[in-house]
Protein backbone atom coordinates (compact mmCIF):
# COMPACT_ATOMS: atom_id res chain seq x y z
CA UNK A 1 0.00 0.00 0.00
CA UNK A 2 1.58 3.27 -1.09
CA UNK A 3 1.04 6.23 1.22
CA UNK A 4 -0.91 9.10 -0.28
CA UNK A 5 0.31 12.55 0.60
CA UNK A 6 -1.28 15.97 1.14
CA UNK A 7 0.79 19.09 1.68
CA UNK A 8 -0.88 22.36 2.62
CA UNK A 9 0.66 25.81 2.56
CA UNK A 10 -1.16 27.64 5.35
CA UNK A 11 -0.64 31.28 4.40
CA UNK A 12 -3.71 32.78 6.02
CA UNK A 13 -4.08 33.41 9.74
CA UNK A 14 -7.84 33.82 9.36
CA UNK A 15 -10.07 31.73 11.58
CA UNK A 16 -12.19 30.37 8.72
CA UNK A 17 -9.27 29.58 6.43
CA UNK A 18 -7.36 27.89 9.26
CA UNK A 19 -10.51 25.86 9.94
CA UNK A 20 -10.39 24.74 6.29
CA UNK A 21 -6.67 23.88 6.64
CA UNK A 22 -7.19 21.75 9.75
CA UNK A 23 -10.42 20.13 8.51
CA UNK A 24 -8.71 18.96 5.32
CA UNK A 25 -5.55 17.98 7.15
CA UNK A 26 -7.21 15.91 9.88
CA UNK A 27 -9.63 14.32 7.40
CA UNK A 28 -6.78 13.32 5.12
CA UNK A 29 -4.65 11.99 8.00
CA UNK A 30 -7.60 9.97 9.30
CA UNK A 31 -7.99 8.21 5.95
CA UNK A 32 -4.31 7.33 5.86
CA UNK A 33 -2.63 10.25 4.11
CA UNK A 34 0.74 11.55 5.15
CA UNK A 35 0.01 15.24 5.85
CA UNK A 36 2.42 18.16 5.88
CA UNK A 37 1.39 21.72 6.74
CA UNK A 38 3.81 24.49 5.90
CA UNK A 39 2.84 27.59 7.90
CA UNK A 40 3.98 30.85 6.44
CA UNK A 41 3.34 34.53 7.08
CA UNK A 42 -0.06 35.08 8.76
CA UNK A 43 -0.46 31.32 9.03
CA UNK A 44 2.33 31.24 11.63
CA UNK A 45 -0.17 32.72 14.13
CA UNK A 46 -1.75 29.27 14.40
CA UNK A 47 1.50 27.84 15.80
CA UNK A 48 2.15 30.35 18.57
CA UNK A 49 2.21 28.97 22.10
CA UNK A 50 0.62 32.18 23.31
CA UNK A 51 -2.77 31.93 21.64
CA UNK A 52 -3.93 35.40 22.66
CA UNK A 53 -2.22 38.70 21.83
CA UNK A 54 1.34 38.98 23.01
CA UNK A 55 4.33 41.10 21.96
CA UNK A 56 6.34 38.40 20.21
CA UNK A 57 9.03 39.85 18.01
CA UNK A 58 12.64 40.91 17.86
CA UNK A 59 12.19 44.71 17.89
CA UNK A 60 9.50 47.30 18.68
CA UNK A 61 7.93 47.09 15.22
CA UNK A 62 7.64 43.29 15.11
CA UNK A 63 6.44 43.34 18.75
CA UNK A 64 3.59 45.68 17.71
CA UNK A 65 2.84 43.31 14.82
CA UNK A 66 2.90 40.42 17.30
CA UNK A 67 0.20 42.04 19.42
CA UNK A 68 -1.88 43.00 16.36
CA UNK A 69 -1.64 39.53 14.78
CA UNK A 70 -2.08 37.49 17.95
CA UNK A 71 -2.38 33.71 18.08
CA UNK A 72 -5.04 31.11 17.29
CA UNK A 73 -7.56 32.54 19.76
CA UNK A 74 -7.20 36.02 18.27
CA UNK A 75 -7.63 34.96 14.63
CA UNK A 76 -10.21 37.06 12.76
CA UNK A 77 -12.76 35.78 10.24
CA UNK A 78 -12.35 36.68 6.55
CA UNK A 79 -15.88 38.11 6.53
CA UNK A 80 -18.23 39.13 9.36
CA UNK A 81 -15.36 39.74 11.75
CA UNK A 82 -17.21 42.60 13.48
CA UNK A 83 -14.07 43.72 15.35
CA UNK A 84 -13.44 40.24 16.75
CA UNK A 85 -17.00 39.27 17.65
CA UNK A 86 -17.35 37.23 14.43
CA UNK A 87 -15.04 34.36 15.49
CA UNK A 88 -16.88 34.14 18.84
CA UNK A 89 -20.19 33.79 16.99
CA UNK A 90 -18.76 31.11 14.70
CA UNK A 91 -17.25 29.20 17.64
CA UNK A 92 -20.68 29.31 19.31
CA UNK A 93 -22.41 28.08 16.14
CA UNK A 94 -19.86 25.29 15.68
CA UNK A 95 -20.27 24.08 19.26
CA UNK A 96 -24.06 24.33 19.06
CA UNK A 97 -24.10 22.20 15.90
CA UNK A 98 -21.52 19.69 17.19
CA UNK A 99 -19.02 20.67 14.51
CA UNK A 100 -15.40 20.49 15.67
CA UNK A 101 -14.02 23.88 16.67
CA UNK A 102 -10.68 25.10 15.35
CA UNK A 103 -8.99 24.23 18.67
CA UNK A 104 -10.38 20.68 18.59
CA UNK A 105 -9.16 20.22 15.02
CA UNK A 106 -5.67 21.43 15.97
CA UNK A 107 -5.57 18.97 18.88
CA UNK A 108 -6.74 16.15 16.58
CA UNK A 109 -4.03 17.11 14.07
CA UNK A 110 -1.38 16.77 16.80
CA UNK A 111 -2.72 13.37 17.90
CA UNK A 112 -2.80 12.13 14.29
CA UNK A 113 0.86 13.04 13.91
CA UNK A 114 0.42 15.62 11.17
CA UNK A 115 3.73 17.28 10.33
CA UNK A 116 3.87 21.00 11.12
CA UNK A 117 6.57 23.11 9.50
CA UNK A 118 7.29 26.82 9.91
CA UNK A 119 8.59 29.09 7.15
CA UNK A 120 12.05 30.36 7.94
CA UNK A 121 11.78 33.53 5.84
CA UNK A 122 8.45 34.66 7.35
CA UNK A 123 9.74 33.96 10.86
CA UNK A 124 12.73 36.15 10.11
CA UNK A 125 10.57 39.07 8.91
CA UNK A 126 8.19 38.82 11.89
CA UNK A 127 10.97 38.32 14.43
CA UNK A 128 9.60 34.95 15.54
CA UNK A 129 11.70 32.13 16.99
CA UNK A 130 11.05 28.39 17.03
CA UNK A 131 10.61 28.69 20.84
CA UNK A 132 7.58 30.96 20.23
CA UNK A 133 5.81 27.99 18.64
CA UNK A 134 4.18 24.84 19.97
CA UNK A 135 6.63 21.94 20.38
CA UNK A 136 4.83 19.93 17.66
CA UNK A 137 6.52 22.12 15.03
CA UNK A 138 8.82 19.57 13.46
CA UNK A 139 11.16 21.88 11.66
CA UNK A 140 11.83 25.35 10.25
CA UNK A 141 12.03 25.15 6.47
CA UNK A 142 12.50 27.07 3.25
CA UNK A 143 10.90 26.66 -0.18
CA UNK A 144 13.33 24.03 -1.46
CA UNK A 145 12.78 21.72 1.52
CA UNK A 146 9.02 22.14 1.30
CA UNK A 147 9.03 21.25 -2.42
CA UNK A 148 11.01 18.15 -1.63
CA UNK A 149 8.59 17.18 1.15
CA UNK A 150 5.50 17.70 -0.99
CA UNK A 151 6.89 15.91 -4.04
CA UNK A 152 4.65 13.17 -5.37
CA UNK A 153 1.54 14.31 -3.47
CA UNK A 154 -1.18 16.93 -3.66
CA UNK A 155 -0.46 20.51 -2.63
CA UNK A 156 -2.92 23.18 -1.55
CA UNK A 157 -2.45 26.86 -0.81
CA UNK A 158 -4.89 28.27 1.73
CA UNK B 1 -8.46 -9.11 22.77
CA UNK B 2 -10.73 -6.37 24.02
CA UNK B 3 -13.76 -4.54 22.69
CA UNK B 4 -14.09 -0.77 22.84
CA UNK B 5 -16.99 1.54 22.07
CA UNK B 6 -17.14 4.86 20.29
CA UNK B 7 -20.21 6.98 19.62
CA UNK B 8 -19.89 9.48 16.78
CA UNK B 9 -23.61 10.01 16.18
CA UNK B 10 -23.33 13.63 17.32
CA UNK B 11 -20.23 14.37 15.23
CA UNK B 12 -19.80 15.63 11.70
CA UNK B 13 -17.17 15.46 8.97
CA UNK B 14 -14.23 15.09 9.49
CA UNK B 15 -14.56 14.23 13.21
CA UNK B 16 -16.55 11.03 12.58
CA UNK B 17 -13.61 9.30 10.94
CA UNK B 18 -10.95 11.38 12.74
CA UNK B 19 -12.20 10.12 16.13
CA UNK B 20 -12.45 6.58 14.76
CA UNK B 21 -8.86 6.72 13.53
CA UNK B 22 -7.57 8.15 16.82
CA UNK B 23 -9.35 5.36 18.76
CA UNK B 24 -8.07 2.68 16.37
CA UNK B 25 -4.52 3.96 16.87
CA UNK B 26 -4.83 3.32 20.62
CA UNK B 27 -5.95 -0.30 20.15
CA UNK B 28 -3.78 -3.42 20.25
CA UNK B 29 -3.76 -5.76 17.28
CA UNK B 30 -6.81 -8.00 17.46
CA UNK B 31 -8.90 -5.55 19.52
CA UNK B 32 -12.32 -4.57 18.22
CA UNK B 33 -13.81 -1.08 18.08
CA UNK B 34 -17.59 -0.75 17.91
CA UNK B 35 -18.48 2.54 16.31
CA UNK B 36 -22.00 3.88 16.58
CA UNK B 37 -22.73 6.22 13.70
CA UNK B 38 -25.44 7.72 11.52
CA UNK B 39 -26.37 6.71 8.00
CA UNK B 40 -25.17 8.89 5.11
CA UNK B 41 -21.67 10.34 5.09
CA UNK B 42 -20.35 8.61 8.27
CA UNK B 43 -21.74 5.21 7.23
CA UNK B 44 -20.04 5.53 3.85
CA UNK B 45 -16.73 6.95 5.04
CA UNK B 46 -15.92 5.21 8.32
CA UNK B 47 -15.99 1.58 7.08
CA UNK B 48 -14.40 2.47 3.74
CA UNK B 49 -11.48 4.41 5.21
CA UNK B 50 -10.94 1.65 7.80
CA UNK B 51 -10.78 -1.00 5.05
CA UNK B 52 -8.45 1.14 2.94
CA UNK B 53 -6.02 1.35 5.85
CA UNK B 54 -5.95 -2.39 6.34
CA UNK B 55 -8.37 -2.71 9.25
CA UNK B 56 -10.89 -5.53 9.23
CA UNK B 57 -14.53 -4.40 9.11
CA UNK B 58 -16.32 -7.29 10.83
CA UNK B 59 -19.90 -6.10 10.56
CA UNK B 60 -22.19 -3.21 9.71
CA UNK B 61 -25.61 -3.52 11.36
CA UNK B 62 -28.51 -1.16 11.90
CA UNK B 63 -29.50 -0.69 15.56
CA UNK B 64 -33.08 -0.59 16.86
CA UNK B 65 -33.02 3.13 16.16
CA UNK B 66 -33.63 3.77 12.49
CA UNK B 67 -30.69 5.41 10.73
CA UNK B 68 -28.22 4.54 13.51
CA UNK B 69 -25.67 1.87 12.71
CA UNK B 70 -23.06 -0.16 14.54
CA UNK B 71 -19.80 -0.82 12.74
CA UNK B 72 -17.35 -3.34 14.17
CA UNK B 73 -13.74 -2.74 13.19
CA UNK B 74 -10.90 -5.03 14.15
CA UNK B 75 -7.33 -3.83 14.30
Amino acid sequence: MTTKKLSIIAFSGDFDKLTAVFTLATGAAAVGYEVNIFFTFWGLDALKIKQGRSPLGSNWLTKVFGVMMGGLKASPTTRFNFCGIGPKIFRYLMRKNNVATLEELVEAAKVLGINFYACEMAMHILGLKKEDFIPEVKDVLGVASFLKLSEGGQTLFI
Amino acid sequence: MATYNLDVTKDHCPMTFVKTKIELNKLQKGDVLQVKLLEGEPLENVPRSAREQGFNVLSVTETETKGVYNVEIQK
